[in-house]
């Protein structure tokens, strides 16, 4: 999923302090499984700058709703008949729902409630962690499903750099090396040899570095 | 004298059978060319080459290549050492060749500290190739005379072609097989992680022996005077992938503080006499941290100098 996590809410405050009528949109993907901008985090964003704005002396109006998604036009339209009630809208989805909401209300302000972190998984409840950057071109195949583009610090493709200690990253000791996880799975596939093959000089052409990215599929197009 | 690729003299050096003797300094955090000079004039009688630091611990300095430049006009050779974390392949080719045209023609290939070390942590890193790819990089510049993007290269560089080995970082099951990675991308010379540890650098010398690497590529053990007991914590707690025995801090520790700086210097001359010996070991990288002055006394105490003089 997309791991989020909530801006602080001072920089929300002064995002929002021009406005009279927000509308908070919370989204219920991927920001709702790491509790960021699902339904429970708009209600608790929606109390906080009430209580806020309330004791500024001020009335302003702030509402809730939470779509089943911000990156998807039919879900989005669920709100095009109240959209011109609110000088601005505060979105809980990631940067792509802020910016799809942005695209699709195109004379309404839309700001993000929430920082967008990367893709990940949760290991535990209140922990979540890296592990896909979308390269466009996934090698796992080759280092034991392990992904040293989103995991390395340095996206080194054949092998630890000298700062692996005791299989952690010369970053952190909270950081797992990456090829330490990549050494250790092949040894227990029983193909540590593999290890020694020579990684290819990688195409970043599919990454971020050739420019913004679609993917266009023929067989789907209607 | 056995086949030379280039007109190094480290590889002259190396091919006619004597132990080199590499050293390394870093540039300054200011524009002064003297810093490096005169750092470059302590050693030039003592060493058969120098390397000059790419920005180390990724704090922002005079850069590599400029210094290397300074050291040549000096009729001192020097290693170009070059990280992959600042550069893309389009500006690590680019300088592979402005060394070249100044005729530098050893290179170190690195993959660099990451950025949150030092002085720039926001800054963003580019790792497009790995060291070991920037290994092959040169080799194909030099061999086939041919750029990564396949054309043709007009007087190709011609490097003596170096990588780093770090015989104490984990996973130890895999250090011997990325050296062999390393030799079979195409890197003639090694120079290692400082080595306190003589043992397991040992035993990683009787593994790289055992599968041939000692005689495909020319493995130069690197050692670091120590300064002080302090100096011995630190590089044992705080440098990642440093291994310091106890045995060598309790050393330190155990003379009077006056006189650690010379019980450093004499474990370092002592590492290197005992390291002659050992099947492989074909010379020292003397890495004498801001204490090039001393290196000297280490590589004459040694019984390293004078160093050979070849045409």
């Amino acid at each position: 999923m997309i791991v989020a996590k909530p801006k602080p809410v001072e920089e929300v405050i002064e995002s929002v302090s021009g406005f009279d009528r927000i509308l908070l949109v919370g989204c219920n993907e991927c920001v709702t499984v790491c509790e960021a901008g699902g339904r429970k985090e708009v209600g608790v964003l929606a109390s906080a700058l009430r209580m806020h704005f309330m004791n500024q002396g001020r009335n302003v109006q702030i509402d809730e709703v939470t779509l089943e998604r911000q990156c998807d036009r039919e879900y989005l339209e669920e709100i095009r008949n109240r959209i011109d009630q609110y000088g601005a809208v505060l979105s809980l989805a990631c940067g792509v729902g802020v910016q799809f909401m942005a695209e699709t209300y195109f004379q309404t302000p839309v700001l993000p409630g929430v920082d967008t972190c990367f893709m990940g998984v949760t290991e535990e409840r209140g922990l979540w962690s890296e592990r896909c950057q979308g390269c466009g071109q996934c090698v796992l195949a080759r280092t034991g499903g392990i992904c040293p583009v989103s995991r390395c610090a340095k996206r080194l493709f054949n092998g630890p750099c000298g700062g692996s200690t005791r299989g952690k990253c010369e970053l952190s000791k909270d950081l797992e090396c990456a090829w330490q996880l990549i050494i250790d799975r092949l040894t227990e596939l029983g193909r540590l040899d593999d290890y020694e093959e020579l990684a290819p000089i990688k195409d970043w052409s599919t990454e971020r570095a050739g420019g913004p990215r679609r993917v266009e599929r023929e067989d789907v197009r209607q | 004298m056995s086949d030379v690729k280039t007109p190094s003299k480290l590889e002259k050096v190396l091919a006619s059978g004597h132990q080199a003797v590499t050293s390394e300094c870093g540039p300054p955090r200011g524009s002064d060319a003297g810093e490096i000079r005169n750092k470059a004039e302590m050693i030039r009688d003592h060493v058969d080459a120098v390397n000059i630091t790419d920005n180390q611990t990724s704090v922002t300095r005079l850069c590599s290549l400029a210094s290397c430049i300074h050291l040549k006009s000096m009729g001192i050779e020097p290693v170009l050492q070059m990280v992959v974390r600042d550069r893309n392949r389009i500006a690590l080719q680019s300088d592979i060749l402005g060394a070249a045209s100044f005729d530098i023609c050893n290179i170190l290939c690195l993959s660099g500290d990451h950025q949150a070390f030092g002085d720039n942590a926001q800054g963003q890193n580019v790792f497009d190739i790995d060291s070991m790819q920037l290994i092959q990089t040169v080799r194909r510049m030099r061999d086939e005379g041919r750029f990564l993007g396949g054309d043709e290269i007009h007087r190709p560089p011609r490097m003596f072609v170096g990588a780093a080995a770090n015989p104490f970082a984990d996973p130890f099951e895999i250090r011997v097989p990325r050296l062999a990675k390393k030799v079979a991308a195409g890197a003639e010379f090694i120079q290692t992680q400082c080595i306190y540890n003589l043992e397991k650098f040992e035993q990683w010398m009787a593994q790289a022996r055992d599968r041939g690497l000692h005689e495909k590529v020319a493995i130069l053990a690197g050692v670091t005077p120590l300064k002080s007991a302090g100096m011995a914590k630190y590089m044992k707690n705080r440098v990642p992938g440093m291994d310091v025995p106890d045995e060598v801090v309790k050393r330190m520790s155990g003379v009077a503080k006056e006189k650690q700086a010379q019980e450093g210097i004499d474990i370092c001359v002592e590492t290197i006499q005992r390291l002659k010996e050992v099947e492989g070991v074909r010379g020292f990288h003397v890495m004498a941290i801001e204490w090039e002055q001393k290196v000297p006394e280490i590589v004459e105490r040694s019984g390293l100098h004078p160093r050979p003089e070849l045409d």
